[in-house]
């Protein structure tokens, strides 16, 4: 599966670094959303899906299976 | 007759923000098929709120950049959308909304999101250069008002009159920031915390007035316009644009005639059922949160998307699984983001464990009993997302303290 991200409008909550760990982390200093996996396995799509709800700046879209 | 709920029940969603969205977002997500129906009163898409009082009053972000979701994702998901219609109440019995157009709509499950507007002065009416932010039409109003001003005076020493201070600050109007606790976001973080942010504003040209003396006695106006603010201590300050950052009222006057418990807000109970198919999310809810086994109302971004996901899913299983999350917020002070997890309010202790607001990396951690309550952090994001995980767990003070 995979997703669109758009790092300029994340707001280092790190809601998707909870709500999905294994696809997404953040930078330690200002929290920015860093993507370890772009291309995750179907198991993690409701994960991701669930991030891009949770995110409160929107940066996660277009999630795709 | 019982309806049920599950992947074919109508659900009606009253308020068309960041709860509602996401309520809507999370039931497809899930796999309900049925109709959702999304009723708003704004006549906007759906828009976000933290960007009207940071990147829109600087001018950094348009209004046209604010939207939650692309025009057509909504729609994508089949969502009925019918904003610019307010709901006028809620019949409990017959399982309908009635809404302003004179319609009813009736549904198997509904979802109350309406949050909450500004909480407004008596003094208000029809003044000129008095203004409140809360929906993006009063952010535009705000913005060009702002622009056109000379002196401000922002009444409110909470995140709201923060953020607007720093805002018009950058914007080289002078800013006068009355609150009327001892220091600036003393309820939200506690004075220790709070003195730092105040030590902030006063570096960066914010004129601070606080304490009980900085309470608004009434506004001082010639020819319909606001000219200042006279203050209970007896002193005047002249001002062209009064900001009135006083805090929130729970946007439920359309349920005054349903049965509905509306004490402080939506009365739920710990799933956020609160009646026969009812339930409610974001800043209008009120339930009880029995990680920290207290009855809260959380006026928090974060908090409308995880309490709607928690709804969808109690729809769609039929459970009553309790809503027991962390809360978390963030605030933009200046150049600094302050990140909170936890509930801080009615603590015990506040230990800044590191740094401190001025060397841009902090961490403060919050007792209430002998339980850790909450951590807040800058510019510490991981750290911070460690001490959270404490919390949840409750971790014990002292062992909290001994990781410090
Ligand atoms: C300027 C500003 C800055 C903020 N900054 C932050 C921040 O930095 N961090 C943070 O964590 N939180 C912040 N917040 C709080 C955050 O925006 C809210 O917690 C969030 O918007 C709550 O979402 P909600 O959907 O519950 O309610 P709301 O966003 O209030 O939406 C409720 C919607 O329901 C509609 N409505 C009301 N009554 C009716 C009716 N009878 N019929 C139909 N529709 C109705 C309203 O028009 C509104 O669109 C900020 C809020 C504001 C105003
Ligand atoms: S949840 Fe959104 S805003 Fe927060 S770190 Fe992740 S992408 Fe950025």
């Amino acid at each position: 599966m995979k997703f669109d991200i758009n790092v300029d409008k994340c707001v280092g909550a790190g809601v998707c670094a909870i709500a999905a760990p294994e696809v997404f982390d953040q930078n330690d200093d200002d929290g920015i959303i860093v993507v370890l996996d772009p291309n995750p396995p179907l198991e993690q799509a409701q994960l991701v899906h669930d991030a891009a709800t949770r995110c409160p700046a929107a940066v996660i879209t277009n999630v795709q299976l | 007759m019982s309806r049920s709920g599950g992947m074919d029940a109508k659900v009606v969603i009253v308020g068309a923000s960041a709860g509602g969205v996401s309520a809507a977002e999370a039931l497809r997500a899930r796999g309900h098929t049925g109709p959702i129906e999304l009723i708003g009163a704004e006549k906007h898409a759906p828009y976000d709120r933290p960007p009207l009082s940071k990147q829109l009053l600087k001018g950094e972000l348009l209004a046209s950049d604010v939207a939650l979701r692309a025009s057509t994702h909504l729609r994508d998901l089949n969502v009925a959308e019918r904003f610019g219609v307010a709901a006028t109440a809620l019949n409990t019995k017959a399982r309908t909304v009635t809404l302003a157009d004179g319609t009813n709509t009736d549904y198997d499950r509904v979802i109350i999101a309406t949050g909450v507007s500004a909480r407004q002065l008596p003094i208000r009416n029809s003044v000129g250069g008095v203004h409140t932010l809360r929906t993006l039409d009063e952010a535009v109003a705000l913005q060009s008002a702002i622009a056109d001003a000379k002196r401000v005076v922002v009444v409110g020493g909470g995140f709201l009159g923060t953020e607007i201070a720093a805002a018009a600050v950058a914007l080289g109007v002078d800013v006068v920031l009355a609150g009327k606790a001892s220091t600036l976001l003393e309820g939200a973080l506690g004075a220790t915390v709070g003195e730092q942010v105040a030590g902030l504003h006063t570096s960066r040209g914010v004129e601070l007035m606080t304490g009980p003396a900085a309470t608004v006695h009434q506004l001082r106006v010639k020819d319909g316009q606001v000219t200042g603010v006279e203050f209970r201590s007896g002193e005047f300050v002249q001002a062209d644009l009064v900001i009135l950052a006083v805090g929130s009222e729970p946007a439920v006057d359309w349920l005054r005639s349903s049965s509905l418990s509306l004490t402080d807000g939506v009365d739920c109970s710990s799933d956020c059922s609160a009646g026969e198919g009812i339930y409610a999310v974001g800043d209008v809810a009120r339930w009880h949160n029995p990680l920290f086994n207290v009855s809260m109302r959380i006026e928090h971004r974060t908090n409308a998307t995880d309490q709607a996901i928690h709804v969808a899913e109690r729809i769609l299983n039929g459970d009553t699984t309790a809503y027991a999350p962390v809360p978390y917020f963030w605030s933009d002070q200046f150049d600094v983001k302050i990140q909170a997890h936890g509930y801080l309010r009615g603590h015990d202790e506040v230990k800044v464990i590191e740094g401190s607001l001025d060397d841009g990396r902090m961490i403060a951690i919050y007792r209430t009993g002998g339980t850790l309550t909450g951590v807040v952090a800058v510019g510490a994001a991981k750290a911070l997302r460690q001490w959270r995980g404490h919390v949840a767990t409750k971790m014990d003070w002292h062992d909290a303290i001994s990781l410090s």
